[in-house]
C-alpha cells in the first residue's frame, strides 16, 4: 500500500478527550464514512490499544496501523464495509 | 459604529453566551438571539419525564424572561448563513447582518436514518419522553432492549441511567421479575469512561441488568420485533427504547458551514469555526469529540463571550476553553455519582452516593435562575 493509499479521510485528535472518548469518535466516523475510507483516531488513552483492535475486528473493518508515539498512539482503520 | 452580534440558538449556550456578551460590552455591541420557536427546554429531564418522575411543565420556560431586557430575541427559523457577506437570512425572508456568529443551534435527531424506526420509544424530545411514560405506564412485563443507533449523541451518561432507574421504576411497579432489561452498549462495557463503568458493572449485576457489548444499532424490523447491530448480530425485544441518531442542525448543512454530519469545525481552545473567523461555536453544534451536553455548553459560554467580546474592543482575545465538563450519573436507588474532567484531567468519579443525587436534584430545580444568567460558573 502506498503513503497516499494510508493517507486519512478522516483524522480525529481525541487526546484528553474522556467522554465519549476514542473509540466512540471511531465508531461514529465509521458510521458516517464511506467503504474504502481510512480513519486516523489519535488518543492517549491506554485502554485504546485494546478497546480499539478488540471493536474493528468484531465490526469486520481492518486495523491498518498502530503508530506508537511517546504520550499517544495512531490507529489508522480502513472501513471495509 | 455598534458591533453587531448574532447569536443562533435559545438553548443553554446561546442564552448564556448572549447575557454574558451584553452584560460585558453593554451599549458597544447590539446582541440578538434568533430562536425557531421562543421556548427554551431543559433537556435534561426528559429522562424524568419518562420516567414519571418529572412534569413536563417543568422543563420549558419563556425564553424572553431568561434573556436579560437589553438582548433582542427573535423568534424565526434560521435559514441560511452567509458567511462573505456577514449576514443571516430568516424564515420571513428577513436578512439580519452581523459582525460575529455564534452558532448554538445544538443538535437535532435523525430518526429516518435507521431502517424500521417507526414508532421505536426514545427519551431525547418532549413529544418521545411523553409517548413512552404512557407506554411504561401500560407495560406489564417483557424484554426492554436500549440502543443507540448513532454517534456522537447528546449526554453519554443517560443510557446508563435510564437503565437503572427503570430496573427502579419497575421494582416499584411489580413487574419486574417478568422483565428483562438490556442495555445494548457500542463498547466493550457499560459507559464510554472505564473509571464510571467500573462502578456501574457491579450495579448491573446487583439488579439483573444485562450488558450486551459491542452492539451499536443499525436497523429495526418492527413487525419481527428484532433489532440488528452494525457488527452482524441481533437481538428481540417487546419494548425497544433507542437513542435516535444525532445530526447538526439544518441552517447549518444549508450555508455549508459544517462537516458530513451538519457540525461546525471547530478550534477546541478558541472555539472559533476553523475556516470562519467571525463565526463562533459552542454546544452540540460544534464538531469536537468531546461530550454532547448542557454542561460542556456551559463552560463554553464564558469562552466565546469574552473572545468576542475582546474582538470587539480590539483587543486580544486571552480566554481558552480548556475542555472543562462536569455531569451527573443517577444511579437509581437515590444515589448518583458525579463525573468532572477536562482535557488535562480525567474524570475520577466518587462512589454512589445520596449526596451527588440531591447534588443533581437541587442543580435541576436552581437551572432556570442560576445558568443561563450566569450565576454559577
Amino acid at each position: 500500500m502506498t503513503i497516499t493509499e494510508l493517507a486519512p479521510t478522516k483524522t480525529i485528535d481525541a487526546r484528553g478527550m474522556a467522554c465519549p472518548g476514542p473509540l466512540l469518535n471511531l465508531i461514529g466516523a465509521i458510521r458516517q464514512g464511506q467503504v474504502g475510507d481510512i480513519i486516523e483516531v489519535i488518543s492517549g488513552d491506554a485502554g485504546s490499544k485494546t478497546d480499539i483492535p478488540a471493536w474493528v475486528a468484531k465490526a469486520k473493518h481492518e486495523m491498518v496501523k498502530i503508530v506508537e508515539e511517546p504520550t499517544f498512539a495512531r490507529f489508522i482503520v480502513r472501513k471495509a464495509r | 459604529m455598534t458591533a453587531r452580534v448574532v447569536v443562533l440558538g435559545g438553548g443553554v449556550g446561546g442564552t448564556l453566551v448572549a447575557n454574558l456578551l451584553k452584560k460585558s460590552l453593554k451599549s458597544d455591541a447590539s446582541v440578538t438571539v434568533v430562536d425557531g420557536t421562543g421556548m427554551h427546554l431543559y433537556q435534561p429531564g426528559f429522562l424524568y419525564v419518562a420516567l414519571d418522575q418529572a412534569n413536563a411543565l417543568w422543563l420549558t420556560r419563556d425564553e424572553r424572561t431568561l434573556l436579560r431586557k437589553d438582548v433582542e430575541l427573535v423568534v424565526d427559523s434560521a435559514m441560511k448563513v452567509d458567511a462573505a457577506a456577514q449576514t443571516l437570512t430568516l424564515g420571513s425572508g428577513a436578512t439580519l447582518p452581523y459582525d460575529y456568529l455564534v452558532v448554538a443551534t445544538g443538535s437535532r435527531l435523525d430518526r429516518e436514518a435507521v431502517p424500521g424506526y417507526g414508532d421505536t420509544h426514545d427519551f431525547y424530545s418532549m413529544a418521545g419522553a411523553l409517548r413512552l411514560r404512557e407506554e411504561l405506564r401500560r407495560f406489564k412485563g417483557g424484554k426492554i432492549r436500549l440502543g443507540i443507533a448513532g454517534i456522537p449523541y447528546k449526554c453519554p451518561p443517560a443510557p446508563v441511567e435510564f437503565v437503572l432507574m427503570l430496573d427502579e421504576y419497575l421494582r416499584k411497579k411489580g413487574v419486574r421479575e417478568k422483565s428483562e432489561i438490556t442495555l445494548l452498549s457500542p463498547l466493550n462495557r457499560a459507559f464510554t469512561i472505564e473509571s464510571a463503568s467500573k462502578l456501574v458493572q457491579p450495579l448491573f449485576d446487583k439488579r439483573g441488568i444485562e450488558l450486551r457489548t459491542f452492539f451499536n444499532v443499525e436497523a429495526v424490523d418492527p413487525v419481527g420485533r428484532n433489532v440488528t447491530s452494525i457488527e452482524g448480530e441481533s437481538v428481540d425485544y417487546d419494548l425497544l427504547v433507542l437513542v435516535p441518531p444525532h445530526r447538526g442542525s439544518t441552517v447549518i448543512e444549508a450555508s455549508g458551514l459544517g462537516d458530513a454530519g451538519g457540525w461546525i469545525p471547530t478550534d477546541r481552545n478558541t472555539l472559533q469555526h476553523e475556516q470562519q473567523p467571525r463565526i463562533f461555536a459552542l454546544g452540540d453544534a460544534t464538531n469536537l469529540p468531546i461530550s454532547k451536553s448542557g454542561s460542556t455548553a456551559h463552560f463554553e459560554a464564558p469562552v466565546v463571550a469574552s473572545r468576542i467580546a475582546s474582538l470587539i474592543r480590539g483587543s486580544a482575545p486571552k480566554e481558552a476553553y480548556g475542555g472543562r465538563v462536569m455531569c451527573f450519573l443517577e444511579t437509581g436507588g437515590g444515589r448518583a455519582t458525579s463525573l468532572r474532567f477536562d482535557y488535562a484531567h480525567p474524570p475520577v468519579p466518587p462512589q454512589p452516593s445520596r449526596f451527588w443525587h440531591w447534588a443533581k436534584w437541587a442543580f435541576n430545580r436552581a437551572y432556570w435562575v442560576t445558568v443561563p444568567q450566569g450565576r454559577v460558573g
